[in-house]
């Protein structure tokens, strides 16, 4: 066990490496360097020269990437264009607000979406199992982002429950239960937007897994042994269905650090997806840039989440 | 130079074995260690041997279907193989395979199914090519009609036959049958062994057959070679086999058969429970220090055996 | 005489085949004794899996009637709760594939301990050590340790002595075995079938056995039941049945086996296939078709199953007249049959359910 996650860990370094050159290069490969926003027609060639010179910009890429991870490191991620602060500054409250929201829906998702999988696998073919099949259909053609504008209107708008924008309501004490009550109530509406209809393919899966299952041969060994209804299920058939799921979940909850973009512009969420969408918008590139360096670093963890825990709970993966 | 029809020499297929820390490779599984086979023309040559004992293998290396890491194959006296990698795919070499549910491609119809090496090989007008399919499947007992249908509308026996059919489409020398009859029921059994005796005699075939069943192999193969351990421990015609098997590891296997002759079944039970003890006994004594077969040794023009090499 | 252990009384087994049941098993009788290996013979598609699972109340959408009488029981009159009660207990089962029939997420002891805690065998404390005897009695080497082991960690044969491990754990009064040894290698079934035997001896229970070989019913079986599209069609003691068949299907049958008399010779082919579920002509003797040569006179209407000795019983009156045909042309024979059952195999392989 321990012997797999460490070469799993070990896996995961050169797939570090390699994402970072390449956002690397794709950073050089942008229009302009850290000095042409600062440029002033005004000042001489050879001063911008020599600043370029200071600020290593002359020295060779291995050079410059092996000072640009340094930098990392140390947590300057460079200056944004656009909002002229150090990148790490514009992204740090909206990472903790991302992260809110994501692992929000990914409690959301599994709540909801396993008993019913589970249910709908169970009782395949009720009336019960043709509802809720019915709803993941609904779920796989509608986008997020129109079920999202759906949900704002009704309870944002028409009803009036819930906020319509923001993360957390003005003038409150960081802190104090009044503002974390608050943020909770402005996660509502599009963590249960993304949750609704993310948790579709999870009760798809779960379902067919079920189902799957039911027809093993250990099944039937357990139902010839004398093995009760519950156990049968609880024991035999759910713990064998739900072993992608749990595999799925570092991918689930990557995808939804990332794949929340459209929500958090749908409800004005200060997030990263939204903050993304900005930077692109404003051609603030160094942002863009460590964002997608983020987004690359999180599907490299989410995959190493997921393959820890596979191992964790399938004992076939454990090698020996 | 031989006048062998099919000569494997000394055939050796390790596979990697990849593990420790850095997934590198830690050691080989020695599938075939040192295999000679030679098949006379016209003659069925039965591989037997349990599962894992390499007769897949060295079936499949023939077919130019694995590497070889060693060893040599000759094919009327041309030799086939290469150091280090698989033999060239021979027309005149084809397989009839152990499941014929999964190894006939579902989404083709028969037609398709059979025609593929024929257009793979030679060029014919789409007319010419539904002729020769249908001459075909007259061959393998198949009604025409069968042309346009779909591998799941036909019963177990029938599809090993369009499996037949299309292993036979090029007028193969040499067939490689892994298993044909395993998958079937005894009924359906006797209809793919007489039908591939049919063929063979009609086409002049040599044939490698590789099974598990003894009962089988007896009936269907005039020389046998008993695998274990990817080494052949016995070597023989079938009467040397069954009458005289001198390797422990032969007589267990043979001993272990269940007879339908149910007045000597007391019999063959203290039969098969002497051998077993005696095997247990010995057993280590015809490995080598590798827990593989000594080489063979002539006891007679035709039956070898790997008896323990003393000292 | 030994007593009874198991009446089944006309049971039939349907499933639905296009929205209509048609009957897999139909109308079986059988009789097993204490301490009796009654095996019970047929190709694919014959319904001898589908008659254990019946008696095991194991099949979920199938309509089944008749009577299964066990320790003066109807096990069909059985709730679930019940059942579950008798399952792994008194009767209990081994599987053909050693490979799919074990949970893979559990360790193996959990897997005897789980029908050890259901049929309370033991007391608590005891259970993990009758475990290790379990497997130990089974010839499971070092059995501390395959105890803790998963079921990928073992091989085929040493798997399927787990489930019969799991099998005998309770004592059952009758094993029912399907296909115990159809996927392992010869050596091991050996091993495999005198385990049976010798666990058989010691708790003097009954075994149904399902299987096709018909060398291992020939070496385990005291009594056979052949069986051919869901009927019995011949029942006799084994050595009765191995030296004077009578139902053409069983004299078909042994002869269609390669034997040490015709080797390299002709075997037998049964002409056309198991007619499909949903496709046959259940008043007729249902083996008619694939002995055409026989004509029509010589077989019944509803034919029954009739004692023409002590002890053996055949179905139909076609045995009187019935002998062998090579003499048809094969091919031309099987083209005609085929022609006209070939979309026939849909419907038989729900049998196998």
């Amino acid at each position: 066990m321990i012997k797999f996650t460490i070469r799993r860990l070990l896996i995961t370094f050169p797939q570090l490496v390699l994402l970072s050159v390449l956002v690397f290069f794709m950073g050089s490969l942008m229009p302009g360097d850290a000095l042409s926003g600062l440029i002033d027609p005004s000042i001489p060639a050879e001063a911008i020269e020599a600043r370029r010179e200071a600020l290593g910009l002359n020295n060779p890429w291995y050079i410059q990437y092996r000072d640009w991870v340094v930098a990392m490191f140390q947590g300057d991620f460079g200056q944004s264009i656009f909002h002229q602060r150090p990148v790490m500054d514009v992204i740090g409250s909206r990472l903790m607000n991302t992260i809110w929201l994501s692992v929000f829906s990914v409690i959301i998702i599994y709540v909801i979406g396993i008993p019913l999988g589970l249910i709908s696998g169970r009782y395949k073919d009720s009336l019960l199992d043709s509802v809720i099949t019915g709803y993941t259909y609904l779920g796989f053609a509608t986008p997020t982002f129109v079920f999202g504008l759906v949900v704002l209107w009704i309870f944002g708008y028409h009803f009036g429950v819930f906020p319509t924008n923001g993360s957390v309501g003005a003038g409150l004490e960081p802190g104090s239960v009044d503002y974390i009550l608050s943020k909770i109530n402005h996660l509502i509406l599009p963590s249960f937007s993304i949750a609704l209809i993310g948790l579709v393919g999870t009760v798809q899966y779960l379902r067919s897994g079920v189902i799957e299952a039911q027809q093993k041969d250990y099944v039937m060994l357990a139902r010839a042994k004398g093995v009760k209804q519950v156990s049968l299920y609880l024991k035999h058939i759910f713990r064998n269905a739900i072993i992608p799921i749990a595999a799925f979940f570092g991918y689930e909850l990557v995808g939804l650090l990332g794949g929340s973009i459209f929500i958090e512009w749908v409800y004005a969420y200060p997030g990263m997806g939204a903050l993304f969408l900005e930077s692109i918008e404003t051609r603030d590139f160094s942002v863009a840039n460590v964002l997608i360096l983020f987004y690359g670093f999180l599907t490299i963890v989410g995959a190493l989440l997921s393959d820890i825990i596979l191992s964790i709970v399938d004992p076939r993966i454990r090698i020996k | 130079m031989s006048n062998e029809f099919l000569e494997i020499k000394d055939l050796k297929i390790h596979f990697p074995i990849k593990g420790g820390f850095f997934n590198t490779v830690k050691d080989h599984v020695k599938a075939v260690d040192g295999v000679n086979i030679s098949i006379p023309k016209g003659t069925t040559y039965g591989l037997v041997g349990e599962s894992g004992s390499g007769k897949t293998t060295t079936g499949k290396a023939v077919m130019g279907l694995n590497d070889i890491t060693e060893g040599e194959i000759f094919f009327r006296g041309e030799k086939l193989s290469g150091k280090g990698k698989k033999v060239g795919v021979n027309r005149d070499i084809q397989m009839i395979f152990q499941d014929p549910y999964s190894s006939l491609n579902v989404r083709k119809r028969v037609f398709d199914i059979i025609a593929e090496p024929l257009k793979n090989y030679e060029s014919h007008s789409k007319n010419e090519l539904i002729e020769e399919v249908l001459k075909l499947l007259e061959r393998v007992g198949l009604p025409p009609g069968s042309l346009y249908k779909f591998p799941h509308e036909f019963s177990g026996g029938q599809r090993q036959r369009i499996g037949v059919a299309r292993a036979i489409a090029l007028n193969p020398k040499l067939i490689i049958a892994d298993e044909p009859v395993s998958a079937l029921d005894v009924s359906v059994q006797a209809q793919v062994l007489n039908f591939m005796q049919e063929i063979q005699q009609d086409m002049d075939l040599t044939m490698l057959f590789i099974a598990h069943d003894l009962g089988v192999v007896r009936h269907m193969c005039q020389h046998i070679g008993i695998m274990y351990h990817g080494r052949l421990v016995e070597e023989g015609t079938a009467e040397e086999i069954f009458n005289n098997p001198q390797h422990i590891y032969t007589k267990r296997l043979i001993a272990a058969i269940p007879d339908t002759n149910v007045e000597k079944v007391e019999s063959n039970l203290k039969l098969r429970q002497q051998i077993k003890e005696e095997y247990d006994q010995h057993f280590a004594e015809y490995l080598d220090d590798e827990g593989r077969a000594f080489p063979l040794q002539a006891i007679s023009d035709t039956h070898k055996v790997a008896l323990p090499v003393k000292g | 005489m030994a007593k009874h252990l198991l009446e089944v009384n006309n049971l039939t087994t349907s499933f639905k085949i296009d929205g209509e049941y048609f009957p897999a098993v139909d109308d079986v009788n059988m009789l097993i004794r204490e301490n009796e290996v009654l095996a019970l013979v047929g190709e694919s598609g014959s319904g001898k899996s589908a008659t254990a699972f019946s008696l095991m109340g194991l099949h979920s959408h199938a309509r089944v009637s008749g009577e299964v009488l066990f320790q003066e029981q109807d096990l069909l009159k059985n709730n679930e709760r019940k059942m579950n009660k008798i399952r792994g207990g008194n009767i209990a089962m081994i599987f053909q594939d050693p490979m799919t029939a074990l949970n893979p997420l559990m360790k193996i002891k959990h897997q005897i301990l789980e029908t050890l805690t259901i049929h309370n065998t033991k007391r608590k404390s005891e259970r993990e050590a009758y475990t290790i005897e379990l497997l130990d009695r089974v010839g499971i080497p070092r059995p501390e340790r395959v105890a803790n082991a998963y079921p990928h960690e073992l091989s085929g044969g040493m798997r399927q002595r787990v489930v019969i491990a799991i099998a005998i754990a309770n004592r059952p009064k009758l094993l029912i075995a399907d296909e115990p040894t159809t996927a392992l290698d010869v050596t091991i079934q050996a091993q495999i079938l005198d385990l049976i035997r010798e666990l058989q001896d010691d708790l003097g229970s009954g075994v149904l056995l399902i299987t096709h070989d018909l060398g291992v019913v020939a070496e385990m079986a005291d009594r056979v039941a052949v069986m051919y599209a869901g009927q019995i069609v011949e029942v006799a003691p084994v050595k009765e049945l191995f030296t004077n068949p009578q139902h053409p299907y069983t004299r078909s049958l042994l002869n269609s086996l390669p034997s040490e008399e015709l080797l390299g010779g002709k075997l037998h082919v049964i002409q056309g296939v198991v007619p499909a579920l949903n496709k046959m002509d259940r008043d007729g003797c249902r083996f008619a078709p694939r002995i055409p040569w026989i004509g029509p006179e010589a077989h019944e209407h509803k034919p029954e199953l009739r004692e023409i000795a002590p002890g053996h019983q055949v179905r139909c009156t076609c045995y009187k007249n019935f002998y062998l045909d090579n003499s048809i042309d094969q091919k031309d024979m099987e083209r005609r049959v085929e022609a006209g059952q070939m979309d026939g195999k849909k419907g038989a392989s729900v049998s196998n359910e």
